[in-house]
């Protein structure tokens, strides 16, 4: 049960049932270190750690080198802006001009789908995935259920999740309901039309376009943020008419909960568009468990690269 | 399998008593903690503590549980990583006089892990070792125990297991000449 049967984490999936259990575990015992007053051990010293961030990111980014901080490993980080890659080298020449310097793993997020799967076939070294395009953001999805157990306990056999929102460009969603489903949790996801994918019940999900009664039957919603910047240009046919109409129809707002009276564990993957997808006073209360998912992103972070430096 | 009992249940208890013993010798537990290294050390130093206490007109003696494993040098050395254990320090032992307890002593890169690890919560004024076995013979690391319950000259292949009645067995120490299952 201490050992994962994957040597990257490219995504959720191509992982079983027991590596999620063993990410947990090891997890929840960093989860009581980033507790203690001093917040650091040293297990990945000899370890040296390169974040290539060929897209932007602020919170997946802090969060990754804090967790590689706390576990004493050598950090570089690189980002697509002040590199080569202006310059016109290749994603294999890059990681390999960065492997000759002796790293021992990269965290790689990139725009195009697939990125690190690609990778993994080209290099020999420990890859993790923190987003590709709108494929798949592992590490995400395994904080979101990290931070889903600990309300709902460990079992999430037959617990019902939603998932609302911008499916269609979302890596969190797919993520998410493949290691949901891995759980044995039912996924339903909830948003326009036009911004579902078509044959999501290939997938085992529900779909529906009605927020108010996805909510009557989950017992946790994950609002996704609706992606301003996918959404095309000023005049572009868009996906939805306007942010007002988006809000009206599937904003999570106070009068939506207080109509449902029953306790719903709310999360939000962040960054959150304030009175859009959800009100700031949803956002701030006790039902939102969006800042534990900020710590506990780190605490699983700490516990993946764990595993993988182990193998 | 071929294996021999070491020690027995009766001798067992003469042993843990007399390490009760040693340890109320040097200290009166006003300021002193016992940590017991996960997984098995914490199996003596719970059952220290609850003799010692008695021993202390039951008096409390602060026992806490450390896991070292984030600690230990082996990392991707190993065949199968260690799966960490929980950590229960419920104090911190700035000033204080720490006895680290374990099961086994064998090459002392546990116990290394350990000093390691104590430094997370505060420093400690000394730190002692008590261990249950001492195989003498395998140390890698200049680490020698402070009170020890017997003393085991076995080869390096040879295995020693602690048994627990805690754990559906009866009180004993086992040698194996072959890993056991």
């Amino acid at each position: 049960m201490s050992d994962l049967s994957i040597k990257n984490l490219l995504g959720i999936r191509g992982m079983t049932r027991d590596d999620i259990e063993t990410i947990f575990s090891t997890a929840a015992e960093f989860k009581e270190v980033l507790n203690r007053p001093i917040k650091k051990v040293p297990s990945l010293r000899d370890t040296t750690v390169a974040n290539l961030f060929f897209e932007n990111s602020t919170r997946t980014r802090l969060s990754f080198e804090l967790a590689q901080k706390r576990l004493s490993a050598d950090v570089v980080n690189f980002s697509a802006g002040s590199s080569s890659v202006k310059k016109g080298e290749t994603l294999v020449d890059t990681v390999n001009n960065i492997l000759a310097m002796k790293v021992d793993m990269i965290v790689m997020r990139h725009p195009h789908p697939g990125a690190p799967h690609f990778l993994a076939n080209k290099v020999d070294t420990t890859i993790v995935n923190a987003g590709d395009g709108t494929h798949e953001h592992p590490t995400q999805a395994l904080l979101d259920s990290f931070s889903i157990r600990e309300k709902l306990g460990n079992d999430l056999e037959g617990k019902k999740i939603a998932i609302v929102g911008d499916i269609r460009h979302s890596r969190v969603a797919l993520s998410n309901i493949l290691a949901l489903k891995l759980q044995g949790a039912k996924v339903r996801v909830c948003g326009p039309a036009t911004l579902i994918p078509k044959h999501m019940d290939s997938l085992g999900v529900e779909v529906s376009h009605d927020l108010d009664e996805t909510l009557v039957w989950a017992d946790v919603v994950n609002m996704l943020r609706i992606q301003l910047e996918r959404q095309g240009d000023d005049d572009a046919i868009r996906f939805f008419p306007s942010i007002r109409e988006y809000t009206m129809n599937f904003g999570l707002t106070t009068e939506r909960l207080e109509r449902l009276d029953k306790e719903l564990v709310i999360l939000h993957p962040g960054p959150i568009n304030r009175g859009v997808e959800i009100s700031s006073e949803i956002a701030d209360s006790e039902h939102s468990i969006i800042l534990d998912q900020v710590e506990n992103g780190v605490a699983t972070r700490m516990g993946i690269m764990y595993l993988l430096a182990n193998r | 399998m071929n294996s021999q009992v070491l020690i027995n249940e009766e001798q067992f208890a003469l042993i843990l008593d007399r390490l009760a013993h040693q340890l109320l010798e040097h200290h009166d537990f006003s300021e002193t903690d016992l940590v017991g290294l996960q997984p098995r050390g914490t199996r003596v130093s719970e059952r220290l503590a609850v003799r010692l206490s008695e021993l202390l007109d039951g008096k409390e003696v602060r026992c806490g549980a450390m896991d070292v494993t984030f600690h230990r040098d082996d990392l991707g050395r190993r065949d199968k990583p260690i799966a960490p254990q929980e950590n229960n320090m419920e104090f911190l032992v700035e000033g204080r006089k720490v006895i680290l307890v374990d099961d086994v002593l064998f090459t002392g890169r546990t116990i290394r892990a350990g000093m390691d690890a104590l430094l997370a919560y505060g420093r400690p004024k000394k730190v002692e070792l008590a261990v249950l076995i001492d195989r003498r013979f395998k140390r890698e690391l200049p680490i020698e125990p402070t009170y020890i319950g017997q003393q085991i000259d076995s080869i390096s292949d040879q295995y020693v297991v602690v048994e627990w009645s805690e754990e559906n067995s009866s009180d004993r120490v086992i040698l194996f000449n072959a890993k056991p299952e």
